[in-house]
């Protein structure tokens, strides 16, 4: 579990475009550069945006990834609420602090 | 020449990004009274705006996270944001290194702030501009407070931040505005988005007005969590004006929680 470095790679891919341009060209080489386990890295293909809300990626990145990944407003909000209906509960980050 | 105006408001990016899922009433009531604020500050005739921001992850990361810090540069650009999705394009808008670096000097006698010669505006500062300086041609100088990534700076430090910089401005000739904006209670981009507590805002807002320091800082950052979500922590801006406004009356100008906003939507103005 490497929450940090999975906000960090989201974080990059919002705000750097050649950050971008290497998840267009070669996700997997852009992945690399990454300590993620398997579980994240998954997370970030298929997109499961609302396995990565529950692994604990701020929402303030979450969602320009999940833009990105062409979702609209609506579909986003969903997204995270199935992740926890699927997932349970928020694991870690700012939104694990008191869950209710 | 000092401070000649302050006030805060909120910025949340669905005020322009989602503009057209609000009723439209309500959405020119927020609108109409964010005119009005851009009249008053221009009718103080500024010669820079210092805006006290919460930003998003735009510029600051947790690998090197600033509690406090200013912009000393001679220009921006922003939204960082999709332009379609933020409802704002593109735009260069002007700063004032010179002016910076003479506030940042005077600010660091009593707050430890950082400061950034690069910066690029989120929505936290392009959605107020695209309101009060939407032609882009007023100096615009960023302050950040760390408001997204714990741990974060206490509430009273972000009242004497707003000391300090009410401080440094006093000590300058050009004339200044000041705005803080952020969110009071809201949860944004989470699934709870569009929820408000509209009682705990009243309160707080309440405080803001009659200048109350003990209330305004008194929230531990765990009742602000329950009470408020994630996003209350940004009312570390408000503090911050209301820190630089002491004893200064206030008005405020428009509230009313706006779901599709996300937030509950403020205009307040400090009468200097």
């Amino acid at each position: 579990m490497s929450l940090y470095y999975l906000q960090k790679l989201i974080y990059q891919l919002n705000r750097d475009e050649h950050v971008r341009q290497r998840y267009e060209r070669d996700f997997e080489d852009l992945l690399a550069d990454y300590p993620l386990d398997d579980g994240e890295k998954t997370a970030l293909r298929e997109p499961d945006i609302g396995l990565l809300y529950v692994m604990g990626v701020n929402g303030q990145l979450l969602m320009h990834y999940a833009a990105l990944c062409g979702y609209e407003w609506d579909e986003y909000l969903q997204a995270m609420r199935d992740g926890v209906e699927r997932y349970g509960p928020v694991r870690s980050g700012l939104y694990a602090m008191t869950e209710t | 020449m000092s401070l000649v105006f302050a006030g805060v408001c909120s910025h949340a990016p669905g005020i322009t990004g989602r503009y057209e899922r609000a009723g439209k009433a309500q959405r020119e009531g927020f609108y109409t009274r964010m005119r009005e604020m851009r009249r008053r500050l221009e009718a103080a005739r500024p010669d820079a705006l210092i805006v006290v921001a919460a930003e998003h992850f735009a510029n600051f990361f947790m690998d090197n996270m600033p509690a406090y810090c200013l912009g000393m540069a001679d220009g921006y650009e922003g939204p960082v944001e999709d332009e379609e999705w933020l409802g704002i394009g593109k735009a260069s808008i002007p700063g004032n290194a010179d002016l910076a670096e003479r506030l940042i000097g005077v600010v660091l006698e009593d707050v430890d702030v950082s400061y950034a010669q690069e910066w690029k505006f989120d929505h936290g500062v392009m959605v107020p501009l695209n309101f009060l300086t939407p032609r882009y041609d007023l100096p615009v100088i960023p302050a950040n407070i760390n408001c997204q990534g714990p741990p974060l700076t206490p509430l009273k430090r972000a009242w004497k931040f707003g000391e300090s910089l009410r401080r440094a401005c006093e000590e300058q000739p050009e004339r200044i505005a000041l705005i803080g904006t952020g969110g009071l209670s809201h949860w944004p981009c989470t699934p709870d988005s569009g929820k408000i507590n509209e009682a705990w805002d009243r309160e707080f807002l309440d405080r803001w007005v009659r200048g109350d320091y003990s209330g305004m800082t008194g929230y531990s950052d765990a009742e602000t969590y329950r009470d408020a979500g994630q996003g209350g922590f940004e009312i570390r801006t408000f503090v911050c004006v209301a820190g630089a406004t002491a004893g200064s009356p206030r008005e405020l100008l428009f509230y009313e929680p706006i779901p599709i906003f996300a937030v509950g939507c403020t205009v307040g103005v400090v009468q200097l």
